[in-house]
């Protein structure tokens, strides 16, 4: 393949050059390979007996739906959020953000090809995790995989951008370790993820409703099970907009492209 | 036609209040290379990123290419190539995909083995940045500054790490870069640099401009230097009048005395003519034309001084 291209690059070019660079070095980083595509499946299979011991009757939900939507919850956190804001971290200490600045890649080119290849791989494992769970758990084909694939897309766009303002209060790779918590535990436990909203007393549910990832994992359960009538849509829609919103304020205010000096 | 890089009443102010860049003006003409020297801290790094784009400034105004190099990035982008004082590579890639992965992301990139070979790279293709020796680095991130043969090179602390044969290896590369017709901004602390490399020069000084100009005139607006012993029974007053022979400054240590004046040649005439007719031996004689070295650190302690 040739690079003498005389021609102008473009956005998509551009980012995909940035996007192929991405995934070598995170096919080099073995403690982040492990988080990205180990860690999901090991928690989903670790919850899965405390699932199958829930009372679920009343919800009208199913082990596998309650487990599905939190299995991909765990890719959501860990291969996208937890793994970029270490990517963002890295990069700006290492000046790499500083010098891809310096050429033709604009600012949001930078960021959104340093995400592609987590996106990318976060996307097959969730088809891979789907089919899984489908096959080990017997569940019935979802009833509206749009909303399904909705909440796959808003969640990943919110961790992109969730995870760039969290690099941007965040100083080293090992501060990385710790500046992930308060999103990953706070999803875990409010999100639905482990514990279904429908399952959780209203007072309760109303205000976990409000949490960044619940929007996702709402439309992806409601995918399966075609519960979700417009009303809700249109609110965890909102919610999952308002947060994305919140986040790129956060990051074009906060966003730091070169190490403190 | 206009001038490639014009800076005019720059400013650059940090978030902390430091002013780090205090109202610069300066151009540079299309193949010219021009650099800035300076100590660190001078500003010379404030004042290149500025240049780059990398940040907007406080006050004033810089065209590249007759273009904001902030705001309109895109007509400057292409055209402009850049090395960081410290390149910002991923450590865990080699150094071809460094490179490729740079040329996929700049219009009209040199095939990368050509890139490499301009360096010195070639060999070490396959090596990873980390396993990279610090001058080793420098020239990658020059291979990726010339990847797209650019009209504008800026270039901060090119030489900085190197060693000796790097050092000229580099001045070399970038001599013929300016042959070629390339513009080059240079930023150094190193004198013999400026002095191998550039046809005009700035010198900072605590984010201003204390001099500027081709080195010559730079060195030339610099007092020469005369310094001899007098011997036993002579004193200043028998030498000739020291006003006409350029004398702008003396002193005197014990019997050493040193002159300095802004006409070295009639000045070290008239005192030889002097001393030979009046059958005086001058030892420890030194006559010493200014140097850049000497305009830079004449410079920083008249800086000093005013403090």
């Amino acid at each position: 393949m040739s690079t003498t291209t005389a021609a102008a690059g473009t956005p998509a070019s551009r980012m995909k050059a940035l996007a192929r660079a991405e995934l070598t070095l995170l096919g080099r980083n073995k403690a982040a390979m492990f988080t990205a595509l180990v860690l999901p499946a090991m928690l989903t299979f670790s919850m899965s007996s405390a699932v199958g011991g829930m009372d679920l009757e009343e919800s009208g939900l199913t082990v596998g739906t309650v487990l599905l939507p939190g299995s991909l919850g765990y890719v959501l956190l860990f291969a996208v959020y937890s793994a970029l804001v270490g990517v963002f971290v890295v990069r700006r200490e290492e000046l790499v953000l500083k010098r891809l600045r310096t050429g033709e890649l604009r600012d949001r080119e930078i960021l959104a090809g340093a995400a592609l290849p987590a996106v990318a791989l976060a996307f097959v494992q969730c088809v891979l995790l789907a089919a899984g769970c489908t096959v080990v758990l017997d569940m019935a084909a979802p009833r509206a995989v749009w909303l399904a694939v909705a909440g796959l897309l808003l969640g990943a766009a919110l961790m992109c951008v969730l995870a760039a303002a969290t690099a941007a209060f965040t100083r080293s790779a090992e501060g990385a370790q710790i500046s992930v918590m308060p999103m990953l535990l706070l999803s875990m436990v409010g999100s639905g993820m482990v514990v279904p909203l429908d399952v959780m007393p209203d007072m309760m549910a109303s205000v976990c409703e409000l949490l960044p990832l619940s929007p996702a994992i709402a439309l992806i359960r409601g995918g399966w099970t075609g519960a979700l009538d417009t009303g809700e849509l249109l609110g965890h829609l909102g919610t999952a907009v308002a947060w994305t919103l919140l986040g790129v304020f956060a990051v074009r205010k906060w966003f730091r492209w070169e190490p403190r000096r | 036609m206009p001038d490639v890089i014009e800076v005019e009443e720059l400013r650059r102010t940090y978030a902390g209040g430091f002013e780090a860049v205090r109202g610069i003006s300066f151009s540079v003409a299309r193949g010219e290379l021009f650099a800035l020297l300076g100590t660190n801290g001078a500003g010379k790094t404030s004042t290149v990123e500025l240049l780059e784009g990398l940040a907007p400034p406080s006050a004033g105004s810089v065209r590249v290419l007759g273009h904001d190099p902030y705001t309109e990035r895109a007509a400057v982008r292409p055209r402009t190539g850049v090395m960081l004082q410290e390149g910002g590579f991923p450590s865990e890639l080699t150094v071809a995909e460094t490179v490729r992965m740079w040329a996929g992301c700049t219009s009209g990139a040199r095939p990368v083995g050509e890139a490499l070979e301009l360096v010195g790279l070639a060999r070490r293709a396959d090596v990873r940045v980390k396993q990279l020796s610090g001058g080793e680095k420098r020239r990658l991130d020059l291979a990726l500054a010339l990847l797209a043969r650019p009209e504008v090179l800026f270039l901060d602390e090119p030489t900085t790490g190197l060693d000796a044969e790097g050092r000229h290896t580099t001045w070399e590369l970038v001599r013929e870069l300016r042959d070629a017709g390339t513009t080059v901004l240079l930023t150094t602390h190193y004198l013999e640099e400026a002095e191998a490399l550039a046809e005009r020069l700035a010198i900072l000084h605590e984010g201003r401009i204390a001099a500027a100009g081709r080195v010559d005139e730079v060195v030339a607006a610099q007092p020469s230097h005369l310094s001899f012993d007098l011997p036993e029974g002579y004193h200043l007053g028998d030498l000739p009048p020291l006003g006409p022979l350029g004398v702008t400054s003396h002193e005197t240590e014990g019997r050493t005395v040193r002159l300095k004046t802004t006409a070295l040649q009639h000045a070290a005439t008239e005192l030889l003519l002097w001393a030979r007719d009046g059958r005086v031996e001058l030892r420890g004689l030194d006559i010493r034309a200014a140097s850049l070295e000497e305009a830079f650190l004449h410079i920083a302690r008249e800086q000093e001084s005013t403090r």
